[in-house]
């Protein structure tokens, strides 16, 4: 199994990402210019400043060359993760549902969170059980989940709310403690948290995050048996 | 021709940098302010005016979470 990571200019968590994707299988790192996708079997949109954020965060990266490739990649159901950015830039793509914001409280914050586990049945969470627990660091400005009304509810219907914030975790104000969600067909998946900072204990508070690289591989090698 | 595009926070939306900007003005001693929205704007030189509906849609403003306005200056403008 082989990822491809993204790497605009402005990126900065591409290489963790490719660090975690390397401990459940192949990983290489594609640059935003390039369109060929070479042959990966599922695509991470790493977090960062992609293009500087300007306009508004991942509102440019989603006209990348390399993007117009995953947006293909992605409406032929192949998996795509998007963290942080990724998330931002998925959204701006319209690959997932909603918007993000900036934090209510209006400052950049990192810290270590609890997640909660939704719907672990997805190609992103089949290595978590409903309801888990995930500690997972997060850091961002902009990260305030939004949707309207009637796509929230058409969402939780169908199982697109994946992880949400724990009670008390939610600093970014994001409506329904939402803090990843996927699309309707299930093969797009964008979180604000850092999965690919929390694969190992000793820097990452938690290994917790690996477990959405190995739902992806056990997604993938599944799809192909 | 120049082109001016108002992009703003959608109605009901929360706005934090409004907020802000509201709770400061008291402090600065300007009385009586209230429901403050803080927005982008475009300027642009454009040939074809038409083409901005579809440039606000795709790229200058996200029509999920902001309304844009499009004034249209006149050449000495």
């Amino acid at each position: 199994m082989r990822f491809g990571v993204l790497q605009f200019p402005g990126s900065c968590d591409e290489v963790d990402a490719l660090r975690a994707a390397e401990r459940v299988g192949e990983a290489e790192l594609i640059w935003h210019g390039d369109r060929d996708l070479r042959g990966a079997d599922a695509i991470v949109v790493p977090g960062g400043f992609s293009y500087g954020d300007y306009l508004r965060a991942g509102a440019i990266a989603r006209f990348a060359p390399a993007m117009e490739s995953v947006i293909e990649f992605a409406r032929e159901g192949g998996p795509v993760l998007g963290i942080c950015n990724g998330f931002q830039v998925l959204c701006e793509a319209r690959l997932l549902p909603g918007a993000l914001l900036v934090n209510a409280n209006r400052r950049f914050t990192f810290r270590q969170l609890e997640l909660e586990v939704v719907n672990a049945s997805t190609s992103f969470t089949r290595a978590c059980v409903e309801g888990e627990r995930l500690s997972i660091p997060a850091k961002h400005a902009w990260g305030r989940y939004y949707a309207d009304e009637q796509s929230l509810q058409m969402m939780h219907e169908r199982g697109q709310v994946v992880l949400r914030y724990a009670a008390g975790q939610n600093f970014n104000g994001s409506l329904a403690d939402i803090a990843g969600v996927c699309n309707e067909a299930g093969n797009v998946f964008g979180l604000m948290p850092h999965p690919e900072h929390a694969v190992d204990q000793l820097t990452g508070g938690s290994a917790d995050g690996l477990k959405i690289f190995q739902s992806m591989r056990l997604a993938v090698d599944g799809a192909a048996v | 021709m120049r082109a001016r595009v108002l992009i703003r926070p959608k109605q009901g939306i929360l706005d934090p940098q409004g907020e802000a900007v509201q709770r400061a003005l008291p402090a600065l001693g300007f009385s009586g302010v209230a429901n403050v929205r803080v927005g982008r704007l475009v300027e642009l030189d454009i040939e074809e005016a038409e083409q901005l509906a579809p440039m606000c849609d795709k790229l200058l403003a996200n029509p999920l979470v902001e309304d844009y306005e499009v004034q249209l200056l006149d050449g000495s403008g």
